[in-house]
């Protein structure tokens, strides 16, 4: 990405950051399924990655259009390789134990739900009316996931053991979700996207909460290598697509 | 992980205006996380607008054994039941 490409090739790729960080974490959230520590949590979980899916959906099907290529949300999701993802990088981080897909979770939950916050005042209307769905949407999934880290991080010493170790382990990776790049700064500039400054500012706010509520303390800034925004991914994501896109790989335009 | 979970019972009001009814149980660690995996399970294809959740252990239920005791006696008073009126066409749901 840099300032030569055009207007709508900016704005393309900038709402397939969004897509792909919806379209990924539902595809972690999903593995859980019949993994779940009970019942009632697989259930959960499998209920916020379908919502996940539908944000995904509404948003590939907003890129395709936009960039004029006559690809629809399954070329987009289905199709393209690990460096052609433009979700963020924590998106993709492995499951882990449960408290790991908690910590993800809440870090992803709050960026998103302060993103779509803010999208609903988006100069692309289409982009505005996603984000009013997807708003209410991520409110509950916050509250499940703050609603659970309270929980591991001031519950036994073995949840916040793990709940602990999970954070330090995924910090690094937040670098990406509080750090503009020129192309959110240019969406910023044209009304597209969210000020990048207000979204972080809130999600420190909302971050440092709940950390304080689960009796976590905020680690220390970590060098980050990847940016997963910009197509430069971890090892995970190309396992998680090999899982997500085999299917339709093997069996182009099959259908059920 | 269960075993400090307790049980609770499940209310869901369907529409603004009816009553709750019950639906099922669950298994949660306090009210909070109930009312949770009550929208999970039972409000997934728009079953409710309200949700109730009891812990199971705070229902207080008649004796099986005294239903002849408790039930019976109702058995032989239909005049209680509004059956010896007649309505008047125009009047619905009664």
């Amino acid at each position: 990405m840099n300032g030569a490409c055009t207007a709508a090739e900016a704005h393309c790729e900038y709402v397939l950051r969004l897509a792909d960080t919806s379209l990924v974490a539902g595809q972690r959230l999903a593995e859980w399924l019949g993994h779940g520590p009970t019942l009632e949590e697989d259930l959960a979980l499998a209920n916020i990655a379908l919502d996940l899916f539908g944000q995904a959906r509404l948003l590939l099907t907003l890129a395709g259009r936009i960039e004029g290529c006559a690809r629809d949300e399954d070329a987009l999701a289905f199709g393209r390789d690990a460096a052609e993802f433009r979700n963020v990088a924590l998106a993709e981080q492995p499951n882990g134990d449960f408290a790991q897909t908690i910590v993800r979770q809440v870090m992803l939950d709050a960026w998103q739900l302060e993103t779509y916050s803010s999208l609903v005042a988006s100069a692309d209307t289409e982009l505005a009316a996603i984000a009013q769905k997807a708003v209410k949407e991520c409110r509950y999934h916050w509250r499940y996931s703050s609603g659970w880290l309270v929980r591991l991080g001031d519950g036994t010493g073995e949840s916040h053991r793990r709940a602990s170790a999970a954070l330090q382990a995924l910090w690094r990776f937040t670098d990406e979700l509080r750090v503009a790049d020129e192309l959110d700064a240019r969406m910023a500039a044209c009304g597209i996207g969210p000020e990048p400054a207000v979204v972080n500012a809130r999600w420190q706010e909302r971050l440092a909460g709940v950390l304080e509520a689960a009796r976590l303390t905020v680690p220390a800034h970590q060098h980050y290598p990847w940016h997963g925004k910009r197509g430069v991914h971890t090892e995970a994501l190309t396992h998680l697509l090999a899982t997500l896109q085999y299917l339709p790989r093997l069996y182009p335009g099959v259908s059920w | 992980m269960t075993e400090d979970w307790v049980l609770y019972e499940v209310f869901i009001r369907a529409r603004a205006g009816l009553e709750h009814k019950h639906v099922g149980s669950l298994h949660a660690a306090d009210a909070r996380m109930a009312i949770e995996h009550a929208r999970d399970i039972y409000t997934r294809r728009q079953e409710g607008v309200s949700i109730w959740v009891v812990r199971s252990n705070d229902i207080h239920a008649a004796d099986p054994a005294e239903a002849a005791a408790l039930f019976d006696p109702a058995g032989d008073k239909i005049y209680r039941h509004p059956t010896f009126y007649s309505i008047p066409e125009e009047v619905k749901n009664i």
